[in-house]
């Protein structure tokens, strides 16, 4: 497999799982010791605020992500259910921010229920279960807001996309907060250890009395709550419930920041970490390939390659 | 799977019609000159030296984790070799992937076939240089017509179009021998090709092998199993820990040699004790702790009826496809029935499932070690603690602490060698990712413990491990039910033996009567009336009709011995059942 000489226990496999492993923080390093040297206010506290505001919603998301792709599957609806806790939201608020609130995630928990169940107990591919609420989701959000962008004047709501506590923006803590929490549910809890088994092996996993619909289901529900409480947020931010643009594309960057992040799409295995860093290396990159003056079509095309990059480094590491 | 046999077909190995030219000059075609191969933390190999004659079958053998497998990928050029070199024909050569070893003519047979299952036979044949037509498409017509023609030289006759997933193993197996023939390989190797083999397509292997051995071709064939070494192979490569033990003549090696050779140590004694272990007396409790009756499943069973008692190690016996791992896994909750009822403890199982099972008591070793039973991403302590995890926690929450005492014990007594808990099991030997397995059902402190081939594909040190460890646990109380498709591992091991016939019991053994030869007697005995009202009408519906010779030219070396007939005429029925699913 390898083409030209190297020193011994440096052969390519073990790079690729280095790189697998470590790449992602560094290359996030390298972008702000780039942006340091190279890029002038980029190492402000306002600047890293925003930036750190900016990608929250995408952390919230890609963690259910990485939880379900931890589980050998994919969520696409999670983009338009980040609509339907939006549309869903102004309905609500005449009750008070909590019940709207409550509103909003529940419908997560809806659609995860629905996913869930049609890919462990109808037994459907991930990817095309998800792709009926990726569709529907969003039709249903739209239906449900009269096809409508409506402001939001509820000062609550608002005040959770713009206040701040000791300096930082409380979507950030929030997701945050979210982070360690999935971090602690895959590592310590029963249910994480038995969610990387199952997509592990599957039939081992339910040979071994796993309850693998059980853990399936679950892990929909939590990428399905996530993805409302990203919409919630997102909401909040944009000041006005908007069903037809809000989370378009959110599937796909969230998958980016799993497998950037160095999380196999085969399953059994899941960096939480390395997700949240691969969302913020996403961000980094496009702002530092837009204050550079280059165009959003060239950042894009270079989002791609580290994409490529990435899916590259887990094939070549599982060659083993 | 017919051990018996062996010793008649010792004196001509490689079949009656093979040309053997002993006075030929041995000109090495193949050769590992002190290589060594080294990964992080191992020396896989060190210093080995491989010699292949032309025209020899030679045997590569050892336990697992000897370096069979690392010289094998070397050879092929998976891996390259730290130090040392390759010659192949006498000259130096290097390969950078395992294609430039497959055009120098090294083809590898793996144990799984590695082929594409979708495809057509002729397809599989033909991939990569398929035929064109003058218009530059596929000759499909050539193609089967070449394909036909090939697999008939095997004696093999198949339709070329059909996809070759809907073959048996063993056909696909003689598929993919015959594109290594038609690849004009020199040198064939195979790694464990009979370990997934019904006994008759073991016999139809043997022929197309002798058939490969006339034309000249080269060798090196690994096995666990010695009745098969001994029957095919000319010469012998012991390896053990990465290094060359012993290479020399077959003929020359008598088999205790051979396995203590392996083992390295002396094997008189790991015999003495089985057999001791054995003799003193279990006494199994009255009370059954497992019964179940009526067991039924379309197809598959037919109300099988069984019951197991603490401290008694009962022995499921049967053909392949007689239901023995459908009944296992029926006990164990992972296969749905149609009817039947399973009582343990006296409590009868309301829901099946292997949630509910495994609350009662029952473990199940599943066969297929790989595809059913590791989680290969995952360390040894998670797989061991697998199905402990809510014991092991509270509120949810995994304790650490206990994990860890739990994975001490089980590595501890049952002997697991890994680097440590925290090693990926993917990487360890097979034997040691069986004892893992083992560990995570013993972690559960069963009552019923199901083992279904527990000491399939793992190196003779980890199977007599086993094989005591089972004799530990049926004299600590535990209820073993034990299948193996080794006749003499099911008869020394058990202590009663079930014998299934499609998906039916047929006869018990108990006491005395538990002996190779009384098992041979019910097998034989229940073959053969149920052949004919079933083997007849649909004959192209079994794969390969073409091997239904087989009897009749095995017969001929092997002078009719007594194991034959069961194994032969059973064959077309356990097909016949294979074959819808």
């Amino acid at each position: 497999m390898t083409s030209f000489a190297l020193p011994r226990g440096l052969d390519r496999p073990r790079i690729a799982d280095a790189l697998q492993r470590y790449g992602v923080y560094a290359a996030v390093l390298a972008l702000l010791v780039f942006n340091g040297v190279f890029t002038d206010h980029f190492l402000t506290t306002d600047n890293l605020r925003t930036q750190l505001v900016q990608v929250a919603p995408v952390v919230i998301v890609a963690l259910g992500m990485a939880l379900v792709i931890g589980t050998e599957g994919v969520d696409l609806s999670v983009g338009s259910t980040m609509a339907l806790s939006g549309a869903l939201l102004p309905l609500y608020l005449g009750y008070g921010l909590l019940p709207a609130l409550l509103v909003a995630l529940l419908a997560g928990v809806v659609v995860g229920l629905v996913n869930g169940s049609l890919v462990s107990l109808v037994g459907l591919q991930p990817i095309v279960a998800t792709l009926a609420l990726f569709v529907g989701g969003r039709g249903l959000a739209l239906v449900i807001a009269d096809g409508q962008l409506k402001q939001i004047e509820n000062t609550d709501l608002l005040s959770l996309g713009t206040d701040s506590v000791l300096g930082i923006p409380v979507v950030v803590l929030i997701a945050g907060v979210l982070a360690a929490m999935v971090a602690g549910l895959v590592q310590r809890t029963t249910f994480g250890r038995q969610l990387v088994a199952v997509g592990g092996n599957r039939k081992a996993a339910a040979l071994a009395g796993l309850p693998v619909r059980r853990v399936l289901i679950g892990v929909y529900v939590i990428c399905g709550v996530l993805a409302a409480l990203a919409g919630v947020l997102a909401t909040a931010r944009l000041t006005a419930s908007d069903p037809s643009s809000l989370g378009n594309l959110m599937e796909l960057s969230a998958i980016t920041a799993v497998v950037v992040g160095g999380t196999p799409l085969t399953g059994g295995s899941v960096r939480v970490l390395g997700t949240v860093f691969g969302a913020l290396l996403m961000q980094l990159l496009h702002a530092t390939l837009v204050t550079h003056d280059l165009h959003d079509s060239t950042a894009q095309m270079v989002q791609a390659g580290i994409i490529l990059v990435a899916v590259y480094v887990a094939r070549e590491r599982r060659a083993r | 799977m017919a051990p018996p046999q062996a010793s008649a077909a010792q004196s001509a190995p490689p079949g009656p019609d093979g040309p053997q030219d002993p006075a030929a000059p041995p000109a090495p075609v193949l050769e590992a000159v002190g290589v060594s191969k080294r990964f992080p933390g191992v020396v896989a190999l060190d210093d080995v030296s491989f010699t292949l004659r032309a025209g020899e079958i030679h045997a590569l053998v050892g336990e697992n984790g000897a370096g069979k497998s690392t010289l094998i990928k070397i050879l092929t050029g998976v891996h390259r070799p730290d130090e040392g070199e390759l010659r192949l024909g006498g000259e130096a050569v290097s390969f950078h992937r395992p294609h430039e070893a497959q055009q120098a003519g090294i083809s590898t047979i793996y144990q799984e076939v590695n082929l594409v299952p979708l495809m057509s036979v002729a397809r599989n044949i033909f991939l990569g240089r398929e035929p064109k037509t003058r218009l530059g498409l596929v000759d499909f017509r050539r193609m089967h017509r070449e394909t036909a023609e090939l697999l008939g030289g095997f004696g093999i006759t198949t339709d070329p179009r059909r996809p070759l997933h809907t073959l048996g193993i063993g056909t696909q197996q003689m598929v993919a021998l015959a594109r290594a023939v038609s690849v004009r390989a020199r040198v064939v190797v195979m790694d464990e090709p009979t370990s997934s083999l019904e006994p008759r397509e073991v016999e139809t292997l043997f022929r197309v092998i002798g058939e490969l051995h006339g034309r000249g071709i080269s060798l090196v064939y690994v096995s666990h199993r010695m009745d098969e070494l001994y029957r095919i192979c000319d010469r012998v490569t012991v390896l053990r820990d990465g290094r060359l033990v012993h290479t020399g003549d077959l003929r020359d090696t008598d088999r205790v040699r051979l396995v203590s050779m392996m083992l390295g140590r002396e094997l008189a004694r790991v015999r003495k004790e089985a057999a001791e272990g054995h003799d003193d007396g279990r006494t199994p409790a009255a009370e059954p702790v497992l019964t179940a009756t009526g067991l039924s499943r379309r197809h598959l069973l037919d109300g099988v009826a069984l019951d197991l008692r603490p401290g008694e190690v009962l022995g499921l016996g049967g053909l392949l496809g007689s239901g023995r791992t459908e009944t296992a896994k029926a006990l164990a909750g992972a296969l749905p029935l149609d009817g039947g009822d399973i009582e343990v403890g006296g409590r009868r199982l309301r829901r099946i499932s292997s949630a509910a099972a495994i609350r009662a008591g029952i473990s199940l070793l599943p066969e297929d070690r790989k595809a059913e039973g590791i989680i290969p991403g995952l360390s040894v302590r998670e797989n061991i603690v697998l199905a402990a995890l809510p014991r092991l926690s509270r509120f949810g929450f995994v304790s650490r602490r206990r994990q860890d005492r739990v994975v001490d014990i089980f590595v501890k007594r049952l002997r697991i060698k890994a680097a440590s808990p925290e090693q990926k099991v993917g990487e360890l030997s097979g034997g040691n990712q069986q004892k893992v397995l083992l560990a995570r059902w013993l972690c559960l402190e069963p009552r019923v413990l199901l083992l279904d081939e527990p000491t399939r594909g793992i190196d003779v040190g980890a199977k007599a491990e086993v094989q005591t460890l089972i004799e530990e646990l049926a004299a600590e109380g535990l209820a073993v039910l034990l299948i193996s498709s080794e006749l003499e591992e099911l008869v020394e091991g058990a202590d009663r033996i079930v014998v299934l016939r499609a998906g039916t019991v047929a006869g018990e053994l108990t006491g005395g009567d538990v002996t190779e030869g009384a098992l041979l007697t019910v097998l034989a005995e229940t073959a053969p009336d149920a052949v004919p009202p079933q083997g007849g009408p649909e004959a192209d519906a079994a794969p390969e009709p073409g091997a239904a010779d087989v009897p009749d030219e095995a017969a001929a070396p092997g002078a009719g011995d007594v194991p034959e007939p069961p194994d032969a005429a059973a064959a077309p029925e356990l097909r016949k059942e294979e074959d819808p699913r």
